[in-house]
């Protein structure tokens, strides 16, 4: 049989179709807003009774949260009249002026007005620090290490605390408080740690029997104990291990507290990382003929410390968080300051309390959540290096 | 001796400074004095600065009168009794805060974990939206908005808002109606504790008959019915035994029935939700760590979703959820000395705080509240060691 009398064979055949269809738009129930409700939301009894309760849940939650926070808010007012219910006669949600008057005191503490400039210019160069590090196409990243964990802290206790000879008054810590306090106790936790933290994991893995027990017994030690009782142990027993004349001011022992608590933690997150690296690293670094500390800091802390940034940044975040524990031991961080306000009388309102801790909560919920989109962004980027 | 290869001469010598062994000595050494050093030094300045300040050394205040007195105890207590007993009080009120959030936070816990894996995208961005909210903002702040902000805020105990079943809440606490156990309520118990005897012994039964035969029991149902069921018919029979101490308002507070502290609340409210978001994180992880290989090669052998769920995904899921799962219970114990900052009477606040102030012995107050959290920390890592090497897995 030929080829043209098999197509004719077909071609006769009525009820087989000669041309193709055209191509047919998926059912309405499959795409468009329909289709995204129908499975995304409503695909089975149970997800639609699932579906109503968080739609009312939601419908509860967001609308009051919006009505404090900014419908039924006061913007302007001089005293808590502003902010009583019985005064304004109508319902009141946050109270602003509260905060607003008390923002200096919220970012500074007591720290003196007139050398407030100097907190300011702490600030900026610290957001320059920041930047340089976290900004991959920052200039002369290779300084940027050197700025921060070298130039960046001698200027800040100078520029902070103060230095008679080049005419910056000395200011007590005693009167820094607030913002200050708490980017004071985290940046001192964050730079302390990393070197520390280091030191400790090269030790935990070292074959020096000694150098590892004193290390494992520091790491697990403070890991075991709450940060509170490391404050308190920081605060009552360090002006008792020093002499006299040299007793440490209270917001330096809280310093060795939060210090000596990130570094344990620290510890074991670069020894995490540590632990990741092929054994053929350490091999081939010590095959062409490296020391210890060479091959450490030539080859395998870069390696390890690399993978490590979204741990470490957690870990921050963290630290970030329990540096609201200094409050306890008695030091005027944000949550202090907030908590010696909103008792005053001349705002106390129903209202001022929950107004004072929404500032709080704002702060440190924007602050966190830019740390773990960070680390978050990193990890992605490590993982699309690592993808062959 | 060893000889070079390339020249047939012996080596040259090392100095012995460049020997490893040599140094590596040297460095222990070394290290070793300094920490005998700093100790040193700290314990005789420890010793000065305490007489100085004339302050008793030495554990004697354990057996001397406290003084004060505690608004939340579960063992005997006043202000009679001693320091060491204070001690028990504050450890007794921080387990029992921790035991109880940690119940809480694991419920809580595990649902918003498995609604963030739900393919419902309502459901899966309101447990995002409660976890990533609840994460970054500090445990502290938490307390101190529920303390402060909710239930300090609550009416005065003469509005108390009631609640249906006889309790009230105002802003001295919650009261809830004491049950009080009449003659014939100690059969219902005596049943109940058969009832988990006997279907202890059946399930045990029935994993046996299973491992030979293949023929399962209803094991569920028949543990239900012993342990419920029966119970409760006793508990019928025997006319309702149980009476309820309901509270009132009297003229200066609340009476009767069982108070609780909002200090206790906030604590137990912000741990729990807290650690919650914690726990949902460990839980999602571990649910998406099991291959959805193991799911499918389940449905091909046969079994049907609810089977392959209990059997094959969520044993797997438990070995990767269970080690992050401890620390995080570890975690909310250490967290609940926050109990501090709103005056939750814990072993921190109690010893720490009360205790250190009046006796003045921070050393070794310091060092008996530290060692009973080494110690739980410690037990726990060694209860997961042990488990870990139970359940790894046993590859060829």
């Amino acid at each position: 049989m030929t080829m043209s009398e098999g197509d004719l064979a077909v071609a006769q055949i009525k009820f087989v179709r000669q041309t193709t269809l055209e191509q047919q738009p998926p059912p309405k129930s499959m795409h468009g807003p329909i289709g995204w409700l129908l499975t995304n939301l409503l695909s089975s009894p149970f997800n639609i009774i699932l579906t109503i309760l968080i739609a009312l849940f939601l419908a509860w939650i967001i609308p009051g949260l919006v009505n404090f926070l900014l419908i039924d808010a006061v913007w302007t007012g001089a005293d808590r009249d502003a902010c009583r219910e019985v005064v304004q006669n109508r319902t009141i949600g946050a109270c602003w002026p509260f905060a607003w008057e008390r923002l200096a005191y919220f970012t500074y503490g007591s720290y003196p007005i007139e050398e407030r400039w100097r907190v300011d210019l702490f600030f900026g160069m610290l957001a320059i620090g920041v930047f340089w590090i976290l900004w991959l196409q920052a200039p002369r990243r290779d300084l940027a290490a050197y700025y921060c964990f070298i130039v960046l802290p001698v200027c800040s206790y100078i520029l902070l605390s103060g230095f008679e000879t080049i005419g910056l008054r000395h200011v007590d810590t005693v009167l820094w408080g607030g913002v200050l306090v708490t980017i004071v106790v985290s940046a001192v936790g964050i730079v302390v740690s990393l070197p520390i933290g280091i030191l400790l994991a090269l030790g935990r893995r070292s074959d020096m029997p000694t150098v590892k027990l004193f290390s494992v017994l520091f790491i697990e030690f403070v890991r075991g104990v709450p940060l509170v009782t490391v404050l308190f142990m920081a605060s009552v027993m360090l002006p008792l291990f020093v002499p006299e004349q040299y007793s440490p001011d209270k917001l330096l022992r809280a310093l060795v507290g939060i210090a000596m608590f990130a570094s344990a933690y620290m510890a074991e997150v670069v020894r995490a990382g540590l632990q990741a690296i092929p054994k053929g690293q350490f091999e081939g670094a010590m095959a062409v003929g490296l020391g210890y500390w060479q091959m450490m800091r030539l080859i395998v802390l870069p390696q390890a410390l690399k993978i490590t940034i979204p741990n470490i940044v957690n870990t921050y975040i963290g630290l970030f968080k329990d540096t609201t524990l200094v409050f306890i031991v008695g030091i005027f961080d944000l949550l202090h300051t907030i908590e010696v306000s909103r008792i005053d009388p001349k705002w106390a309102t129903p209202v001022t309390s929950t107004t004072g801790y929404a500032v709080a909560g704002i702060f440190y919920l924007v602050f966190c959540y830019a740390m773990s989109r960070y680390a978050r962004a990193t990890e992605a980027r490590l993982a699309k290096s690592e993808r062959r | 001796m060893s000889i070079d290869l390339r020249t047939g001469s012996p080596p040259a010598r090392v100095p012995f400074y460049n020997d490893p062994k040599v140094r590596s000595i040297a460095y222990q050494v070394a290290l070793c004095a300094v920490i005998v050093f700093l100790v040193y030094g700290a314990a005789s300045n420890a010793i000065d600065n305490l007489k100085k300040a004339n302050i008793a050394s030495g554990f004697g205040f354990w057996n001397q009168t406290a003084g004060f007195d505690i608004s939340q105890s579960m063992i005997a207590y006043s202000n009679l009794s001693t320091y060491g007993r204070a001690f028990w009080v504050g450890l007794c009120n921080t387990l029992l805060v921790a035991a109880i959030g940690i119940i809480f936070a694991t419920i809580l816990g595990f649902i918003i974990g498995i609604a963030r894996l739900s393919k419902n995208w309502l459901v899966n961005k309101a447990a995002s939206g409660y976890v990533e909210t609840i994460r970054n903002i500090p445990l502290l702040l938490q307390l101190l908005f529920w303390y402060n902000a909710v239930l300090k805020a609550l009416p005065d105990f003469r509005d108390s808002l009631s609640i249906p079943g006889g309790a009230f809440l105002n802003n001295r606490g919650l009261f809830l109606p004491e049950p009080i156990p009449q003659t014939g309520f100690s059969f219902a118990v005596m049943a109940f504790c058969a009832g988990i005897v006997v279907s202890t012994g059946y399930h045990i039964w029935a994993r046996k008959r299973q491992e030979k035969t293949g023929q399962q029991a209803p094991v569920f149902l028949v543990s239900l019915g012993l342990i419920v069921g029966v119970p409760l018919i006793v508990f019928l029979a025997a006319g309702l035994p149980l009476g309820f101490d309901y509270p009132r308002a009297g003229k200066f507070n609340m009476a009767g029935g069982i108070e609780i502290l909002p200090e206790f609340a906030a604590l137990l409210f912000g741990l729990s939700i807290y650690t919650a978001a914690f726990i949902a994180e460990v839980v999602r992880a571990g649910i998406r760590a099991v291959s959805h290989g193991q799911t499918e090669a389940a449905y091909s052998l046969g079994l049907r979703a609810q089977p392959t769920l209990r059997l094959v995904v969520v044993p797997q899921a438990m070995r990767v959820i269970i080690p992050p799962l401890t620390s995080q219970y570890l975690n909310l114990t250490k967290n609940s000395t926050l109990a501090v900052a709103i005056g939750y009477p814990d072993l921190v606040q109690i010893f720490t705080g009360t205790v250190l102030n009046q006796t003045g012995q921070a050393v070794e107050v310091v060092a008996i509240t530290m060692a009973v959290y080494l110690t739980i920390s410690l037990a726990t890592s060694l209860l997961m060691n042990f488990y870990n090497s139970r359940i790894a897995l046993v590859e060829r």
